[in-house]
C-alpha cells in the first residue's frame, strides 16, 4: 500500500528535548527527552502516574511544558496540530458509546480540521473515509450506532479515525485493554501497515508481553524517561526494576508520591 | 368536531394567545435544539445553575432600564467563569460549587429585588409571564433565539464533537475552550428566552426533557435534534392551550406536558424504552456482542 502521508521532509516524527511538564507546581515529567524517526512502532511503558498521559498531552499540545521544546515532523507544535499530524486513539473506556452518531459520523471527525466551517465533507473527505474504513474492513457497518459494534470493531473505528484525519504520528492509549487474542492480532497486523507507510505509533502500555513483540522501541518512563531505544537492548531487567520498582528520582520528590495529577 | 375546533380556534381571538403561541414556539426550537447537546454533555445541573444565576441580572437590568438580556448574559456568564474558577483553585468537586454559586446567586437576586423598587414582579421572574409578554420582551427573545440558533446551527459540528470527544477535537486544532465558553453562553441566553415563558424555576426543564425524550427515540443525532424540537414545541403549545382551558399556571402546564411525553417515550420508545428493554433480555440488550 502507497503511503498517503503528505511529503515530509526530514525523517524524524517525534523529537523531545529536555521536556518538563508542572502542575500547579507539581513535577508530572522532569526533563524527558527522546527522538522517534519514521515508521517507528514505540512503547510507552510506566505505571499509573509516571507521566505516560502528561507526555501524550505534551505531544498534542495541551499543556504548555515548564521547560524544553517538542516538535513534530520538525514542525513546532502549533504548526503541526494545524497540519493534524498527531492522531490521539482514546482508551474505549473513555468513550461514550451510547453517543448517537454512527461509525461514518466519527470517523468523518478525522476530517473535520480540513473542512470549512460548516464542516460540510467534501468528495476528498468522503474518499479518505471511505479508504480509512475499507481499510479497517468496516465500510459495511458504517451506519451502525457506535455502540452497536463489537470491542474489536470500536477499536478498528478509532483506528479509521487516526487514518482519515491523515495522521503521520499515532498516539494509542492502552489499545489493548480488553481485548481478545484474535482482535489483538488484527490490531498488530495493522500497526505493522502503519510502519510500513511511514507513520510513528506511540502505544502507551503497562503490559509488558506487547512490547518485545512488535514494538521497535520502547520509552520507559517514571517521571522522566528511564530510557529509550532499541527494544532489545532497553528491555533489561535492570532497567524494568527501575521503571516498576519505585525508586524514586531526586529530581522529583513532590511528584513521586502523587497520584495522578493531570485528570482535565 | 365542532367542539374541538371551538376549542382550538377561540383562544386564538384573543391577542395575547396568539403571541404566547408564538413566542414560545420560538423558544421552543432553541431550547429543543440546545437541550440535545446539554443532555449529551450531561450539563443538566449546569443549565439549573445558570437559569438560576441569571435572576440578578434580570432585576439590575429591569432597575437600570436596560434590556434584560444584556443582565443576564453577564450574570449568566459570570457565574460559570465563577464556577470554573472555584473548581479550579479548590479541592472542591464540580456539583458542590454548581450548588454553591448558583444558590447565592439567585439569593443576591431574590434580595435585590425585594430591595430595588421597581415594575418587576418576582412571580413572573420565577414561574413566566407569557400571557402578559410585553412587546420590548418579544423584541429581545426574537433576536436572542435568532442569534443562539444562528451559532447553534453553524456551530452543530464541532459542538457535536466537543461533546463526543474533547481530546479528538483539541488535537485537530479545534479551540475547545472557546467552544466551551460559547455553548456555556448560549445556555445563558436560552435560558433568558426560555425564562419569558415558564421562568426561572422550571426553565432547566426546557433545556433538558426534550433533548433526554428524544435521545430514547434515536440513536442519530439529527433525528435527535428534530424530534426534540417538536417535543419542545408539541408541549408548548398544548401546554398553553391547557392553561387557557383550564385556568391553570402556564408554566406548569407546559412542563407538565413536557414530563408526560417523556414519560411516554421511557414507556414506549422502540429501542431503549421500558417495554422494548423488557422484551429483551436485560443483558443482551446492555452489552452488544464482543
Amino acid at each position: 500500500m502507497p503511503s498517503r502521508l503528505p511529503h515530509l521532509s526530514g525523517n524524524e516524527r517525534i523529537s523531545v528535548r529536555h521536556l518538563c511538564v508542572e502542575y500547579h507546581g507539581v513535577v508530572a515529567v522532569h526533563d524527558a527527552s527522546l527522538h522517534l524517526d519514521a515508521g517507528t512502532i514505540c512503547a510507552l511503558v510506566g505505571m499509573n502516574g509516571a507521566g505516560k498521559s502528561t507526555l501524550f498531552k505534551a505531544l498534542m499540545g495541551f499543556v504548555r511544558p515548564s521547560a524544553g521544546s517538542i516538535a513534530i515532523n520538525g514542525l513546532p507544535l502549533k504548526e503541526a496540530r494545524r497540519a493534524r499530524a498527531v492522531a490521539y486513539v482514546p482508551q474505549t473506556e473513555s468513550v461514550d458509546w451510547n453517543f448517537p452518531v454512527n461509525v461514518h459520523e466519527v470517523v468523518m471527525m478525522g476530517r473535520y480540521g480540513a473542512m470549512n466551517l460548516l464542516r460540510i465533507p467534501r468528495p476528498v473527505d468522503r474518499e479518505a473515509v471511505k479508504e480509512a474504513l475499507d481499510r479497517v474492513d468496516l465500510w459495511p457497518l458504517r451506519d451502525r450506532q457506535i455502540g452497536a459494534l463489537s470491542g474489536g470493531q470500536r477499536k478498528r473505528a478509532f483506528l479509521a479515525r487516526a487514518l482519515a484525519q491523515g495522521a503521520s504520528v499515532m498516539l494509542l492509549d492502552e489499545p489493548f485493554n480488553g481485548v481478545d487474542i484474535r482482535t489483538e492480532k488484527l490490531m498488530i497486523e495493522l500497526f505493522e501497515q502503519f510502519r510500513r507507510e511511514g507513520r510513528t505509533l506511540m502505544i502507551s502500555t503497562h503490559d509488558l508481553s506487547h512490547v518485545t513483540g512488535f514494538c521497535d522501541q520502547v520509552v520507559l518512563i517514571n517521571k522522566t524517561v528511564l530510557a529509550y531505544g532499541e527494544t532489545a537492548s532497553v528491555f533489561t531487567s535492570e532497567n524494568l526494576a527501575l521503571t516498576f520498582g519505585g525508586l524514586r528520582l531526586e529530581a522529583a520528590p513532590a511528584a513521586a508520591t502523587d497520584p495522578d495529577p493531570q485528570t482535565p | 368536531m365542532t367542539t374541538l375546533l371551538t376549542w382550538l380556534v377561540e383562544p386564538l381571538q384573543q391577542e395575547f394567545m396568539v403571541r404566547a403561541l408564538l413566542v414560545s414556539t420560538l423558544v421552543s426550537c432553541v431550547c429543543g435544539l440546545l437541550s440535545c447537546y446539554m443532555t449529551l454533555k450531561g450539563w443538566a445541573l449546569m443549565g439549573d445553575a445558570v437559569s438560576h444565576a441569571v435572576m440578578p441580572g434580570v432585576v439590575i437590568a429591569y432597575a437600570l432600564n436596560l434590556p434584560f438580556a444584556v443582565g443576564a448574559f453577564v450574570f449568566g456568564v459570570g457565574s460559570v467563569a465563577l464556577i470554573g474558577y472555584i473548581k479550579q483553585m479548590t479541592r472542591i468537586k464540580e456539583d458542590t460549587v454548581i450548588g454553591l454559586v448558583f444558590t447565592g446567586f439567585f439569593a443576591l437576586g431574590l434580595t435585590l429585588i425585594s430591595k430595588v423598587r421597581s415594575s418587576i414582579d418576582l412571580s413572573h421572574i420565577l414561574f413566566g409571564n407569557v400571557l402578559g409578554i410585553s412587546s420590548s420582551d418579544i423584541l429581545q427573545t426574537v433576536l436572542i433565539s435568532l442569534l443562539v440558533l444562528t451559532v447553534l446551527v453553524v456551530l452543530r459540528k464541532d459542538l457535536l464533537l466537543f461533546c463526543f470527544d474533547p481530546t479528538h477535537a483539541r488535537s485537530i486544532g479545534l479551540h475547545t475552550g472557546v467552544l466551551h465558553y460559547l455553548l456555556l453562553s448560549m445556555l445563558s441566553l436560552a435560558a433568558v428566552a426560555g425564562l419569558q415563558t415558564v421562568g426561572i424555576i422550571l426553565v432547566v426543564a426546557m433545556l433538558v426533557t426534550p433533548g433526554a425524550t428524544a435521545y430514547l427515540l434515536t440513536d442519530r443525532f439529527d433525528r435527535m435534534v428534530w424530534l426534540s424540537i417538536l417535543s419542545a414545541v408539541i408541549s408548548s403549545v398544548a401546554g398553553i392551550y391547557w392553561s387557557y382551558w383550564m385556568d391553570a399556571s402556564t408554566a406548569g402546564c407546559i412542563v407538565l406536558v413536557q414530563t408526560l411525553l417523556f414519560l411516554l417515550c421511557f414507556l414506549l420508545a422502540p429501542r431503549h424504552g421500558l417495554l422494548a428493554q423488557r422484551r429483551r433480555s436485560p443483558r443482551a440488550s446492555r452489552f452488544p456482542s464482543a
